[in-house]
C-alpha cells in the first residue's frame, strides 16, 4: 500500500511517501485502521484534527474500506498565501 | 472597452469578443493582498476584469518583498492596498478598482462579499478561509481557494453552481498551531505566483464559462517534481451554513481561547504599568523588523530553553504575528514554568502595525 504524503503530514513523516508492506497492510481494513497505525508509527500525526483522505484520489471517509493495492493520500489544510 | 488592449486575448479562439465583455462585467473580490493576492490582482486586472475589489488590513515589510514583486523597500510600513491600488490603476486605467482597507471579519464578512460575482482567496490563515466559505455559500458565490505549504501549492473552487466547498473538505477546523505557516516554514518567492496565476485561470474561466472547473476537485502542486495531483471529493450536505457563526468559531483561537487575553486588555495592563515580561515567539528577522519596544524575542522553536529566564518575572505574555504562534507557545508551556503565570495575546503585532500605520 502506497501512503502519499502532502502539506504538514510530510514534515512529520519526513517524507512524501510511504510503503506499507503487504504484511501490515493485510490488518488494516478501512481508512480509520490505517490512520491509527499511522498515528503508532508517527506520533506528530496524532496533533491533526483535520485531515482528509484519499484513496485511489477520491475523498474517503474513516469507514471506508481500504486494500493493500491502493493509494492513500493524506492531506491536511494548508495555511499559507 | 479598448479592444487594442486586449486584442491578442479577444484573437484566442474560444475566449473572443463574449469571452472579453464577461470578463468585462464581472465584479470579483480579491481577499488579500499578500503572495497570492499580487499576481492574482495584476493578471485580473490586465486582462480586463470590470471591477476588481481588494480586502486587506496589512502594510508592507521588508519581508514580503521576496514574493510580494509589486512592492519595493520604498513601499516598506505603507498599507498594501493603497501601494496596490495605486499600481493597478497604472496598470489599467480602465479597471474599476474598489479598495477595502480592512481584514476579512465574522462582522464585516457579509457586507465585504455584496455585489460581488466571485471571490479569489487569497488570505495566510486557515480560520479566515472557513469565514469566507462560509460567507460565499450564504451569498452564493463561488471561491477561489489557493494555499500554500512549502514547496506544495492547493487549488479548487468551492461553492460553484452550488457544488462542494471547504467545509466539505475539511470539515473540522484545526486548532490553533497545529498547521504551521509561511512565517515560520517559509516560501520560496516565486511560489504564490504559479499558484495565484492559477487562481486568476480558473477566475476567468468561471466567469467565461471556459473549460472544465475544478469544482469537486482540489488540485496538489508540487513545485520540487511537477508533480500535480488531482483528487475528487463530493458535497457534504451536513456542512450547509445558514449564517456566520461566532466570532469565537473563526478566532485564531478556535474553541481553544484558553489562557488568552485581547490585545486591548494587555495595551491597558501595559500601560498601567503592571510588572511584565512581554516574550516576542516570532522569528528574529520579523522580531528585528518591528517589535513592541519592552519585548524580548525567543522564538516558537527555542522557548524551552528560556524557561528560568521566564520564571524570573511573575507574569509572562507571549506574543507573535497574529496569536496563532503565541497560541501555540501557550500550550507548549502550560505546566512547564515553576512561579511565573502565562497567558497569550490573542491577534499580534500585525494589529498594532496595522493601527500605527
Amino acid at each position: 500500500m502506497t501512503v502519499l504524503l502532502f502539506g504538514v503530514t510530510r514534515d512529520i513523516v519526513g517524507s512524501g511517501s510511504l510503503e506499507i508492506p503487504a504484511s501490515e497492510a493485510k490488518g488494516l481494513k478501512t481508512v480509520e485502521d490505517l490512520k491509527t497505525h499511522l498515528k503508532k508509527g508517527y506520533p506528530g500525526l496524532k496533533d491533526l484534527s483535520s485531515l482528509a483522505i484519499a484513496v485511489n484520489q477520491s475523498y474517503a471517509s474513516e469507514g471506508d474500506p481500504i486494500q493493500d493495492t491502493d493509494e492513500i493520500a493524506l492531506i491536511p489544510p494548508v495555511s499559507g498565501g | 472597452m479598448n479592444l487594442n488592449r486586449y486584442d491578442r486575448q479577444i484573437r484566442l479562439t474560444g475566449f473572443g469578443t463574449r469571452g472579453q465583455e464577461l470578463l468585462g462585467n464581472a465584479r470579483i473580490l480579491v481577499v488579500g493582498a499578500g503572495g497570492l493576492g499580487v499576481p492574482v490582482c495584476q493578471y485580473l486586472n490586465a486582462m480586463g476584469v470590470g471591477t476588481l475589489g481588494i480586502v486587506d488590513g496589512d502594510s508592507i515589510e521588508e519581508s514580503n518583498l521576496h514574493r510580494q514583486p509589486a512592492y519595493g523597500p520604498s513601499d516598506n510600513g505603507q498599507a498594501k492596498i493603497s501601494v496596490l491600488g495605486r499600481k493597478l490603476k497604472e496598470q489599467n486605467p480602465g479597471t474599476n478598482i474598489e479598495l477595502h482597507q480592512t481584514f476579512l471579519e465574522p462582522s464585516n464578512a457579509m457586507a465585504l462579499l455584496e455585489n460581488y460575482d466571485l471571490v479569489v482567496d487569497a488570505t495566510d490563515r486557515i480560520p479566515t478561509r472557513y469565514l469566507l466559505d462560509d460567507a460565499c455559500v450564504i451569498r452564493r458565490i463561488p471561491w477561489i481557494y489557493g494555499a500554500l505549504h512549502g514547496f506544495e501549492g492547493q487549488l479548487s473552487v468551492f461553492n460553484y453552481q452550488g457544488g462542494p466547498t471547504y467545509r466539505c473538505l475539511f470539515p473540522q477546523i484545526p486548532k490553533p498551531g497545529e498547521i504551521p505557516d509561511c512565517n515560520q516554514l517559509g516560501t520560496l518567492g516565486v511560489l504564490p505566483g504559479v499558484i495565484g496565476s492559477l487562481q486568476a485561470l480558473e477566475a476567468v474561466k468561471v466567469i467565461c464559462g471556459l473549460g472544465e472547473i475544478l469544482s469537486g476537485k482540489l488540485l496538489l502542486f508540487n513545485a520540487l517534481d511537477h508533480q500535480s495531483r488531482q483528487v475528487c471529493f463530493q458535497k457534504d450536505i451536513s456542512q450547509e451554513i445558514r449564517k456566520i457563526r461566532d466570532d469565537s468559531h473563526y478566532s485564531a483561537g478556535l474553541c481553544d481561547t484558553g489562557g488568552g487575553i485581547p490585545m486591548v486588555d494587555y495595551l491597558k495592563l501595559n500601560e498601567a504599568g503592571k510588572s511584565h515580561l512581554l516574550v516576542d515567539v516570532r522569528e528574529p528577522e520579523e522580531f528585528n523588523a518591528y517589535h513592541l519596544p519592552h519585548a524580548v524575542n525567543f522564538p516558537l522553536m527555542e522557548l524551552e530553553k528560556n524557561l528560568t529566564e521566564m520564571d524570573k518575572s511573575a507574569e509572562v505574555y507571549l506574543i507573535c504575528h497574529s496569536g496563532s504562534r503565541s497560541a501555540q507557545a501557550y500550550r507548549k508551556l502550560e505546566g512547564k514554568l515553576q512561579s511565573a503565570s502565562l497567558k497569550w495575546i490573542q491577534g499580534g503585532v500585525r494589529d498594532l502595525q496595522a493601527e500605527t500605520s
